[in-house]
Order: C-alpha cells, then structure tokens, then sequence
C-alpha cells in the first residue's frame, strides 16, 4: 500500500435511522484491506462515536477515513455550533445532547472520552460557532 | 462458555431467526439501556442484553463485534433494526424476562461480566 487510501462520506443531520452508516462502510473498508480485527474494531468505535456526534450536535459533517501502511487516520468535520468546554467534554459523564437522543440509548458523555481511549493520537479543534474539526489517529503497530 | 442457542433455551426466548451463528460461544456479557455506555465497555465477542429497540442497538453490537442480542422484558426490536440484524447475521433473542432475572440466570451459568473500567480509580 503505497498511496494512502482516502475514503469521504457526507453526514447528515439528525438522522438516527441512517446515523452509523459511516462507521459501517469504514469499517468494511478496513475488514476488506486485510487490517487486523482489533484495529477496525477501535476505528470502527472512532468513526461511530464522531458520526453520532456530528448527527446529533454539529449539524452532520463530512468524516474522512485515511489508510496509510503504518497507521488509519479519521477525520471528522463539522460546522456545527462548536463545543463550548473542550476540557468538560472530554469528562465521562458530561454532556449536552438534548433528551430524546438520551431516550434512544446515546449522550451519556462517553463519546470523546471513548474516542480517546480508542485513538493513539486525538486533536480537536474547536470554537464556539466555527464548528467542529476531529483527527484520531490509529498506529497499526501499537498493538504489539 | 455458552452458544447462544443455549442460551435461548436457558432463558426460554424465541430466536428472531434462525442462522447458524446461534452456534457461536460467548463468554462475557453486557446488560445496559446506555449504547453510549456499551460503546465504552463492552468487550469483543460479548453478548449484550437491552431493553432498547432501535437500529442503533443492532449498529453498536456490530462496530463492538459483538456476538449476538437479547431482548428482554418482552421488546421487540423496531423493524429497520430486526432487518438489519437478519442482514448482518447477527443472532436474536427475544426475551419475556426483566434485565435482572436474564442476568441473574446468565451468571449463575457461569457467564462473566465486561470489565467497568473507570478513570479515576480501579
């Protein structure tokens, strides 16, 4: 694998039926290069968590994956309203999402905190207003 | 060690259809209403028991790779969700029982629980 791999998917807005779609198809991509199952299992987990976020705070976005020899990079982007309190999202338990999400099973406040566990490498740019910009980082090789 | 098709007897529950996959062993279980909490915590190959019926609950025992479902307290899951379980092969069970009692009958078989790993302590 010589030139990374980019695959780009459109997430829209507040659709909960469709809302992991991303994550599925990223994940088969990954299945299908041959990449081991622990490393598609934490992108997997990468890729949905930002998905749900994006459908149920940021407005939907685009979520790029990136397939590289030694590592995948997800990247998700949104221009959403911005997370006020990087420091408070990032606590498990915190969170802002309204009721009815909380009613189908999601906005506990695990979401960032488990992208990080799940991720070797985690940036987040963020600014109320200007949306939202998230790069997780996986090395293949961390897992020896 | 269980296949999930003793565990269907076990729990006397009602497979949603039939695969081969009921075959398939588990050994650690998850029992929650919180996807968001399953996400954190549920290992790989694990079965998880839900009250929630959507087509979220099915997406996440996937992207966990988790084993199969069981539905308790006499759910259904939503139809997108049951067709998507059929499309993914991922097996069914439904359940008449509370989370409590389905649990309670899992451990005392012998099934284990998914490690809570918290932040600050453990």
């Amino acid at each position: 694998m010589s030139e990374p791999l980019v695959l780009k998917l459109q997430v829209k807005p507040l659709d909960f039926l469709a809302a992991g779609e991303t994550a599925a198809h990223f994940k088969e991509t990954l299945k299908s290069l041959g990449l081991p199952p622990d490393i598609c299992r934490k992108a997997a987990i990468v890729v949905y968590e930002a998905e749900m976020n994006m459908v149920i705070h940021g407005g939907g976005g685009v979520m790029c994956l990136q397939v590289e020899e030694d590592k995948v990079t997800i990247i998700s982007k949104d221009e959403g309203p911005g997370i006020e309190n990087l420091e408070l999202a990032m606590k498990e338990g915190y969170s802002s999402a309204p009721d009815f999400i909380r009613e189908l099973g999601f906005g506990a406040g695990m979401g960032l905190p488990n992208i990080k566990k799940n991720s070797d490498e985690l940036h987040i740019d963020t600014a109320p207003r200007k949306g939202t910009k998230l790069r997780a980082v996986i090395y293949l090789d961390k897992r020896r | 060690m269980m296949k999930m098709s003793e565990i269907e007897a076990l729990l006397k529950a009602r497979r949603l259809f039939d695969t081969f996959a009921l075959e398939k062993e588990v050994e650690y279980v998850l029992a929650s209403d919180l996807m968001s909490d399953v996400l954190a915590f549920a290992l790989a190959a694990s079965l998880l028991i839900t009250g929630l019926t959507n087509i979220q609950i099915v997406r996440t025992a996937t992207m966990l790779d988790m084993t199969g479902i069981v539905f308790v307290r006499n759910k259904h899951p939503l139809e997108e969700a049951a067709t998507l379980a059929r499309k993914l092969d991922i097996p069914v069970l439904l359940c008449k029982k509370s989370m409590f009692e389905t649990c309670g009958l899992l451990y005392q078989a012998g099934l284990k629980p998914c490690t809570i790993c918290c932040e600050e302590s453990d």
